[in-house]
């Protein structure tokens, strides 16, 4: 069966600048912080940034770690270069080494969680300096697969990416000129040497994100999945992933003992009062 | 005869009462320039959409001692309006409604008959259900109010047409979904589709008027249309834009288009009543008793 992702750019670009445009100014700002990290999805994110608030209202943050790849920084480079953003470079090898030198057995992934956390903490104290919101950078891919630092890449304002699967975002950045050596890359979290999404994940963004579509979007179960043509096991794994890191996608639970409660009833968007 | 129809395509404040009057008032005003005879407002125009436990705190009566209808009613000698709003009942339930006023009085009040409560939708946790779908006379045409989810059920526009309505006016705060590689938004193609439906079903005039703006990652489209009982398009506001949009209504369309398609003359009332009689004192039948 054909599964088509296809987005129209036209229309995704107008309601995603809109968004941004309408998100920070109800908050009282006119500025926006991104961590640029030389990847695709914060270059996507910078980029629709600008579009809704001009290159002067955007500051692009490169957070660089001792062990990232110098192409990471080239990357980020092009986009701070073509799109006249704001910019600045804040190297996180000495606050995260603070930590990670006391435990000197630590795993990749410990290291990798307090890079993000680093990086989360030198973005929302640009928030403040420059009087920014943070703008979030996840795709809806990774955010469905739990790919993600708890209070890391996770932490943001509001998110204008959130809702496009990878493949839709590397169709919109292409639309929005984003530098092709950066779409085409392999995509990596870029936390230790070699370490590609992909890789890890243990299949392909484009594989996956038709999986998605139809289990999420188009609410086929998995077993209709199957019949569509899936590998059973794969399907099992994504499913199984979807739901055990459903927490990072929610606030932690409040224990309710009153008679109104922080997420259960007592509800208002964000927007309220704007 | 013509009429002169304006759409006030709005953004609002969520929860907001008194910021969202003063645009009522701006775009009334603006209306008036134009020489409009019915300015038209979105579902819940006073209030915003997803207002969730604001609701009791936004809530208004349509009399002239709501310091809020009070200036509508002074605003309604100029014009016809039409405003959503939460109405509390004298019980204190709460409605999604629209008033139309007319020369300072209230002519009509239609309260939300289905109540999304799916998806993205959480109205009938926040809302009572109404109960009637009734069409009024106005100064210009006889007419009906629905607002978005009950334009989606095909009973309530067939109930107002055998009612007398001929202007049929559908409001609502449909927040976009479905981005596919189409120009324009999946729910936009829905809605309009059924509304140019409609006008060529009942061979009547079908005036929607949606709303613009975010309240936090909904998206409103706005794209209000106006079609006549041909089921062409007369008029049609941007999409995600504030619009203000004028047209002219000829009502003698009317008499033209029923005179060589007269599927009102045609309509098998008693027929329907039959049928929904037997098929409702059917113990097994689940279809919404």
């Amino acid at each position: 069966m054909k599964i088509d992702l296809t987005i129209n750019t036209d229309l995704a670009t107008e309601i995603l600048t809109a968004f941004i445009k309408s998100e920070t100014t109800r908050a009282g700002f006119q500025k926006v912080v991104v961590g640029l990290s030389g990847g695709i999805d914060s270059a996507l994110s910078c980029v629709l940034a600008v579009q809704a608030l001009g290159p002067q209202n955007v500051l692009a943050v490169r957070m660089p770690y001792r062990t990232s790849s110098p192409d990471s920084l080239e990357h980020a480079q092009m986009i701070i270069d073509q799109f006249g953003v704001q910019t600045l470079t804040i190297p996180i090898t000495a606050m995260a080494d603070g930590l990670i030198n006391a435990f000197p057995e630590m795993s990749n992934q410990r290291k990798g969680n307090i890079m993000a956390r680093c990086r989360m903490i030198v973005l929302f104290d640009q928030s403040s300096a420059f009087n920014g919101l943070v703008v979030g950078t996840s795709n809806k891919t990774e955010i469905l697969l739990g790919y993600s630092t708890m209070y890391g890449d996770s932490a943001s304002a509001f998110n204008p990416i959130g809702d496009l699967y990878k493949t839709q975002v590397r169709q919109l950045s292409t639309a929005l000129h984003i530098p092709d050596v950066i779409i085409q890359k392999a995509p990596s979290a870029d936390l230790w040497a070699n370490q590609t999404d992909e890789g890890e994940l243990g299949f392909t963004y484009a594989e996956v994100d038709k999986l998605l579509y139809l289990l999420v979007d188009e609410r086929y179960t998995p077993e209709e999945c199957v019949e569509a043509g899936f590998e059973k096991s794969f399907v099992e794994n994504v499913v199984n992933r979807i739901r055990c890191f459903h927490f990072k996608r929610m606030l932690p639970p409040i224990a309710k003992l009153g008679s109104r409660t922080i997420g259960y009833d007592f509800l208002y968007l964000r927007d309220w009062g704007t | 005869m013509k009429m002169h129809l304006g759409i006030a395509q709005i953004e609002t404040k969520l929860g907001v009462v008194d910021a969202n009057l003063q645009k009522h008032l701006d775009f009334i005003g603006k209306a008036h320039q134009a020489g409009v005879d019915l300015l038209m407002f979105p579902e819940l125009s006073l209030t915003g959409y997803v207002l969730q436990d604001l609701v009791p705190a936004v809530a208004h009566h349509p009399n002239s001692s709501d310091p809020v209808f009070k200036e509508l009613f002074k605003a309604s000698q100029q014009m016809d309006l039409l405003v959503g709003f939460v109405e509390e009942d004298e019980r204190n339930r709460f409605y999604i409604a629209d008033a139309y006023l007319s020369q300072g009085k209230l002519v009509h009040i239609h309260r939300k008959v289905y109540l999304p409560t799916y998806g993205l939708f959480d109205e009938g946790r926040f809302f009572a259900l109404g109960d009637n779908t009734q069409a009024f006379n106005t100064r210009f045409v006889r007419s009906g109010v629905l607002i978005c989810e009950d334009f989606w059920h095909v009973a309530p526009p067939y109930l107002l047409w055998l009612d007398g309505a001929d202007l049929l006016l559908f409001t609502s705060a449909s927040p976009g979904r479905g981005l596919t590689e189409a120009p324009q938004l999946s729910t936009s193609m829905w809605v309009e589709s059924i509304n140019r439906a409609y006008a060529s079903i009942f061979t009547s005039f079908v005036a929607h008027c949606n709303r613009v703006g975010f309240e936090d990652g909904l998206h409103f489209w706005g794209g209000s249309t106006v079609y006549d009982p041909d089921g062409n398009c007369l008029a049609k506001a941007p999409y995600d834009q504030e619009a203000f949009l004028t047209v002219e209504l000829d009502l003698n369309q009317l008499h033209r288009t029923r005179a060589r398609l007269p599927l009102l003359r045609d309509e098998r009332t008693a027929l329907v009543q039959r049928e929904l009689n037997r098929i409702l004192s059917n113990e097994h039948s689940n279809c919404g008793k």
